[in-house]
């Protein structure tokens, strides 16, 4: 009922827009954005309207952006996103793993504009590109740290759902983690849910009355951050810089950045140089980057950049053996790195996550 | 020992909305009202509590404000429904959409600030007793009201002739009428308060729970709170046992996890519905009993003729 009205409602503005756009034939670029959330969810999609932004900033008059918050993940998204591309957007970016089908259906219907599917896999027209990035990377500079600041040698992590997205972060963590202290453990606890607030923070004092001294979260708000704030434990942030909501408590934070992809997109269609591209990037492109280490010794901030900079060089990828899955079988051998496809589907946990993985 | 009061201490806080938000709906039910718009007078409490806070820097007057306008709110539901005779469900409905939309727009400048904490109470010697003293001495305020709040209730409905009136309007309200009763009236007050109890219900969301403003944040707990309202049988110590359970089950799951039983996690954090449901079920098979607590004219509109 709620999402029917949200998408009335959507559509009604773009069709309102369109006809602002075609006024003007076309002179500018126009690019536009479909999010899952509000923009001031602080997480997710804050961070892709601070992309949109920085394409406004960079190119000035030469383009023009337009938006839509709350879009459902289902077929409900076909209208907003067919509306955006009648609407004059020369490019549109889908950015949540649903609107995958909605986007390929769009993308037949108007094969003279670019879509771009934030995390998805399906390119089934020209016109469609994918594109995603490395969180898991920052999530093994954050498994180091906390091996090294915490006292009880247990971690708490807040997941939602049991995704290989979620699953990466979570065995990457616990990789970087044993990188420093071979016996840490994780306990981890799901929420089934990406946002609401009450329930990240009762997670967080369950897993903090548990006995874990370090929190980090797969969830999009800052509600974990206060509650480790207010027990004085030390926290990780999530796709945002959280500091404000826990000055002594942040240790650092895994921002996505997605402005330089989105610069780079636009400015492709812009130059008429825009092609199908299916990619993954990480700290090496900019797209994930830690916020400031704070709230520890200098010895643990001189590890965590040293490990960041060797990540982001390529000098050294996370996933690398020896690696050995939770049941006790080998996964990665000495020096193997893992395959692309085991990573994009990953379902099974490393050794030293003390949980079991919901199927 | 510490453990175990900071998990009962979690439980207080995950119960206390539910049971302020299902009182304040149980009276109004109570009175032949159906106001579905819970979760949206809600959320226009926990956005107006929150904001006052950050403008006054009190969060004692931003819960103030939060019943005001939670009360506020719920009268555009009672002129809609008690004076045009609109349909109830419908406009509920409409009550939380608009709640939900309406906080956001309102809330937008307080995106991504810490908010004001509602502190716990600190009483020299009582608070620092061995374990009942931080659990009976040493939380905020607002849970103090909401189990006030539940005996206040049970003893207006039941122990007053106002209460007594009330219900009267909620179990036939012609008959009330007829006895010179200002059926209208009572309604109007009665879905005040329930507003005013869903506004506070929201200030300690955004004042206590999570210090912070976030757009959808209630995140469908005034639907619970309507569950709970069925669930006890529109009776109010029902209501604090189903809210405790409630909470009980829902911090309960999380340990369950942390601890790491071999439970899969979707089905623990799915246990707090599940057993709602169990319990409806069970209450359902007593029909007498039902029968003979839910109001008569529930969901009614009433047109007194002259």
């Amino acid at each position: 009922m709620k999402k029917t009205l949200f998408a009335l409602a959507a559509s009604a503005a773009v069709m309102l827009s369109a006809g602002a756009a075609q006024a003007d034939g076309h002179a500018k670029t126009k690019a536009c954005f479909i999010y899952i959330g509000p923009t001031g969810d602080f997480g997710w999609t804050y961070q892709h309207d601070e992309g949109r932004k920085a394409v406004e900033a960079e190119f000035g008059d030469k383009v023009e952006t337009a938006f839509l918050e709350n879009v459902p993940e289902s077929a409900e998204a076909q209208r907003p996103i067919e509306a955006f591309a009648r609407s004059g957007c020369n490019i549109i970016f889908t950015t949540s793993f649903n609107y995958m089908d909605p986007t390929n259906k769009a993308a037949a219907k108007h094969p003279d504009v670019k879509f771009e599917h934030a995390t998805g896999y399906k390119r089934e027209h020209p016109n469609v590109s994918t594109y995603s990035s490395k969180f898991y990377q920052g999530r093994y500079v954050q498994g180091q740290i906390a091996a090294k600041m915490s006292k009880t040698g247990v971690a708490g992590y807040i997941a939602s759902f049991p995704i290989p997205e979620v699953v990466r972060g979570i065995n990457s963590f616990i990789l970087g983690a044993q990188s420093v202290n071979p016996d840490f453990k994780l306990k981890v606890v799901w929420v089934s849910t990406w946002f609401d607030p009450p329930k990240e923070a009762d997670a967080a004092k369950a897993l903090i009355d548990q006995g874990v001294d370090i929190l980090t979260q797969h969830t999009d708000s800052t509600a974990a951050m206060q509650v480790a704030a207010e027990r004085g434990i030390k926290a990780f942030g999530q796709a945002s810089d959280m500091i404000k909501f826990g000055p002594k408590t942040q240790l650092t934070a895994i921002i996505d950045d997605w402005a330089p992809y989105y610069k780079e997109r636009v400015k492709a269609v812009i130059d008429g140089t825009w092609k199908q591209q299916d990619v993954w990037h990480g700290m090496d492109h900019g797209s994930v980057a830690m916020a400031p280490y704070t709230n520890m010794p200098d010895d643990v901030a001189a590890m965590a950049k040293k490990t960041e900079e060797s990540i982001r060089d390529g000098s050294f990828e996370p996933f690398t053996g020896p690696v050995t899955k939770q049941d006790g079988t080998v996964w990665l051998k000495d020096g193997e790195k893992a395959d692309i496809g085991t990573m994009l589907g990953m379902n099974f946990y490393v050794k030293g996550v003390d949980d079991k993985l919901p199927k | 020992m510490d453990v175990w009061i900071s998990i009962i201490l979690s439980i207080c806080a995950a119960s206390t909305p539910l049971l302020l938000a299902a009182t304040g709906e149980l009276v109004v039910e109570r009175s032949g009202v159906l106001n579905l718009g819970v979760e949206g007078m809600m959320i226009m409490g926990a956005v107006a509590g929150f904001a006052t806070a950050q403008v006054t820097g009190n969060p004692y007057l931003g819960a103030l404000v939060a019943m005001g306008a939670g009360a506020l709110f719920s009268l555009l539901f009672a002129f809609l429904t008690l004076t045009l005779v609109a349909n109830q469900v419908a406009t509920g409905l409409a009550l939380t959409i608009l709640g939900i939309g309406l906080s956001g727009m309102i809330g937008e400048g307080f995106v991504g600030r810490p908010g004001i904490r509602m502190e716990a109470l600190d009483i020299p010697i009582l608070t620092d007793l061995p374990i009942i003293g931080k659990l009976i001495f040493g939380q905020d305020l607002i849970f103090y009201i909401s189990i006030a709040l539940v005996f206040g209730v049970y003893w207006f409905l039941f122990k007053t002739r106002a209460g007594l009136t009330l219900r009267s309007v909620g179990d036939n309200h012609t008959s009330a009428h007829a006895l010179g009763i200002n059926v209208i009236k009572v309604r109007y007050l009665a879905v005040l308060f329930g507003g005013a109890c869903a506004g506070l219900a929201g200030a300690h969301l955004s004042l206590v729970y999570v210090p912070q403003w976030v757009e959808g944040m209630t995140a469908g707990r005034g639907w619970i709170a309507l569950a709970l309202v069925v669930f006890a049988s529109w009776r109010p110590g029902r209501v604090l046992v189903g809210a405790y359970l409630f909470g009980t089950v829902t911090i309960g799951q999380f340990h369950a996890q942390a601890i790491g039983i071999a439970i899969p996690a979707q089905f623990l954090t799915s246990l707090p519905y599940i057993a709602t449901i169990v319990v409806l079920v069970l209450i359902a098979r007593n029909r007498r009993m039902t029968m003979l607590n839910t109001p008569a004219s529930l969901g009614q509109s009433f047109v007194p003729d002259r």
